[in-house]
């Protein structure tokens, strides 16, 4: 925990977060190539694209997530604080407690609101009961969740709506305290409403911060919500800068075609 | 046949409505909608014969033995050899008992081989070898099973006719389909539960344990009190291994005594195999009313199991999800 704070004000200007040629293929066809990115703690980093780009693929790489997947092999550096985490002997348990994953569909445990905030914490070895209290309640508030649930936190999580589903989803990651937050479409199942809560709290989280790495078809919400936006395109990340930049100025011929919607 | 009806019924509504329907469009539907018709009347006739015929069935074995079924004397004193009035007491203890250790083995054995086939096991040559292995276990007949149990619990391990040779071949009866059930109710919870956990730094274990296994268990559970119905009512795989005597019990007999209800090494007659039994060799003079008796004990038994399966089920369901 100490470390953490320690580690994120330190490294202001360093990237938490850096990839370095990361390639991946899936039982031998390459669906991302070469990429080279890097994230800065504070900030909001948007990865857009037409469908099957490679978005969700480089997006799990970060996580190791892609680990899970029979037949997908990650080449290249993926380099956290310092550590290149794609080596056969990292500890992807510590690693996937520093950088939490928000999925496209709101995916609770079928447990409490209570328990699906602080199961994790539990078998990451928090067992005193008022420190989990004051945890659940610390993610729940940044999740700008708690008025709604403080009342009910013994109810199924399936009591919730879509949008507060997901911001339970956000409360549970941001339980672990990680430094880098991935999201991948967290919206794309929800209303304008749940989905502006979930901006809201998007940038709070940045605001703390956090680097959030987020995946989105939304162009409106990769405006509103990023402070960088790389832009990937058949396999390929084609374009990365500042948002503003991105949308206002692309560089490339393809990323200015996709804007005005010629394709994809 | 609602959907049906809403359909037909929509399809007159927008009939008149439209300007001039195509002459074949109108026959085409028209005969879809006879067909569909048709199809939903006999689908419904073949259901009506099956639940017809289910129910005669239940119906008829628990009028024949309804009057033992409320006869206290009946359902705990022991059978007699040769003259009326004989009970089913220790049969009833026996198919419960056999019950019990049957689901002690059975259940964790189940659960582990279902849990490292779905979670662990590269998928492939192993998965599907061992899929092989289990479909053709479960479709043999249990009297092979029974055979198997003699030979080697009986005479190999010199265990004889005894409960634990009967709840061992009971188990091997059991444990295909209960991993067939399991694995199931497994792969049925949705994969993102488990990156879910996976992304919180769980191990796969946890993960399994935490996740997925609490997610799955209403079907599990209701998996698990189905098997037991048929378990409870299995004779065959029985007759060689448990044996077809009930020794008298007595709660106070020595843990090692044949009398001692608990005492795994003594013969178990259940009620099924009982009813084969009387009804193959008996000679009391009340052999039918006695046969009847212990079916519709036995088939109040099964269909209390089922319905607990339900109930379980659903409440455990209700309980995870809250709908
Ligand atoms: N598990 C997998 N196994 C095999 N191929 C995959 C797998 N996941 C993705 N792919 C392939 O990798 C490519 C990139 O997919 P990816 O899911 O990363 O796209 P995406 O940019 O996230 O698309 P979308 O916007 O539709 O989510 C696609 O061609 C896809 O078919
Ligand atoms: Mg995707």
């Amino acid at each position: 925990m100490t470390d953490t704070t320690k580690l994120t004000s330190s490294t202001v200007q360093n990237p938490v977060l850096h990839t370095h040629d990361v390639t991946v293929d899936y039982s031998g066809k390459r669906a991302l190539n070469e990429t080279s990115l890097s994230f800065e703690s504070g900030t909001v980093t948007a990865l857009i694209g037409p469908s099957g780009c490679g978005k969700s693929t480089f997006l799990r790489c970060i996580n190791l997530m892609n680990r899970e997947i029979p037949g997908c092999v990650v080449g290249g550096k993926i380099v956290y604080h310092d550590i290149n985490v794609n080596t056969k002997g990292i500890d992807t348990l510590w690693l996937r407690k520093r950088v939490g994953m928000v999925f496209q569909q709101p995916n609770p445990f079928r447990k409490s609101i209570y328990e699906n905030v602080a199961f994790a914490l539990k078998s990451h070895g928090m067992t005193k009961k008022e420190e989990l209290d004051e945890r659940v309640e610390k993610s729940l508030r940044a999740a700008a969740l708690w008025d709604e649930v403080k009342d009910k936190l013994r109810d199924s999580a399936y009591a919730l709506s879509g949008g507060q589903q997901q911001r339970l989803c956000i409360a549970r990651t941001l339980a672990l305290q990680p430094d880098v937050v991935l999201m991948d479409e967290p919206c794309s199942a929800l209303d304008p409403i749940a989905t502006f809560a979930i901006e809201e709290t998007i940038s709070s989280i940045a605001r703390n911060g956090i680097c959030v790495v987020i995946v989105t078809h939304n162009m409106e919400q990769a405006t509103r919500v990023s402070n960088k936006t790389a832009f990937f395109y058949l396999g390929h990340m084609v374009e990365f800068g500042d948002t503003a930049q991105i949308f206002g100025a692309p560089k490339d011929q393809r990323l200015n075609d996709y804007l005005n919607g010629r394709f994809g | 046949m609602t959907s049906a009806q809403e359909t037909a019924v929509a399809g007159e509504k927008n009939a008149p409505n439209q300007s001039m329907p195509n002459a074949d469009y109108t026959a085409t539907a028209h005969k879809a909608r006879v067909q569909d018709k048709v199809a939903t009347g006999i689908l419904a006739a073949i259901v009506g014969v099956i639940i017809v015929a289910l129910v005669a069935i239940i119906v008829y074995i628990l009028a024949s033995g309804a009057s033992k079924l409320v006869d206290v004397h009946f359902l705990t004193a022991k059978p007699e050899q040769f003259k009326a009035g004989g009970g089913i007491g220790p049969e009833l203890f026996n198919s419960f008992y056999l019950l019990v250790l049957t689901l002690l083995i059975s259940v964790p054995i189940s659960l582990g081989a279902a849990i490292f086939l779905t979670q662990y096991a590269p998928q492939g040559r192993i998965t599907n070898i061992a899929k092989t292995a289990i479909e053709t276990l479960s479709s043999l007949p249990s009297i092979v099973v029974g055979l198997f149990g003699m030979l080697t619990f009986v005479l190999t391990l010199h265990w004889g006719f005894s409960i634990l040779s009967g709840a061992l071949a009971l188990t091997m009866f059991n444990i295909p389909i209960l991993v067939r059930v399991i694995q199931q109710a497994l792969e049925a919870v949705p994969r993102d539960q488990r990156d879910a956990a996976l992304a919180l730094g769980l191990t796969r274990w946890e993960a399994t344990m935490h996740v997925l296994v609490p997610a799955a268990m209403p079907a599990i559970v209701t998996g698990v009190v189905l098997s037991a119905g048929r378990v409870f009512g299995e004779a065959a795989a029985l007759i060689y291994t448990a044996g077809q005597s009930a020794p008298v019990l007595s709660w106070s007999a020595p843990i090692w005594s044949l009398s001692n209800p608990l005492n795994v090494f003594r013969p178990a007659e259940t009620l099924a195999v009982h009813i084969w039994k009387i009804n193959s060799e008996g000679v009391v003079p009340d052999l039918s009313a006695v046969s009847a008796g212990t079916a519709a004990v036995l088939m109040v038994c099964i269909l209390a199991f089922d319905i607990i399966a339900r109930v379980a089920g659903r409440a455990l369901e209700r309980k995870l999800t809250a709908e």
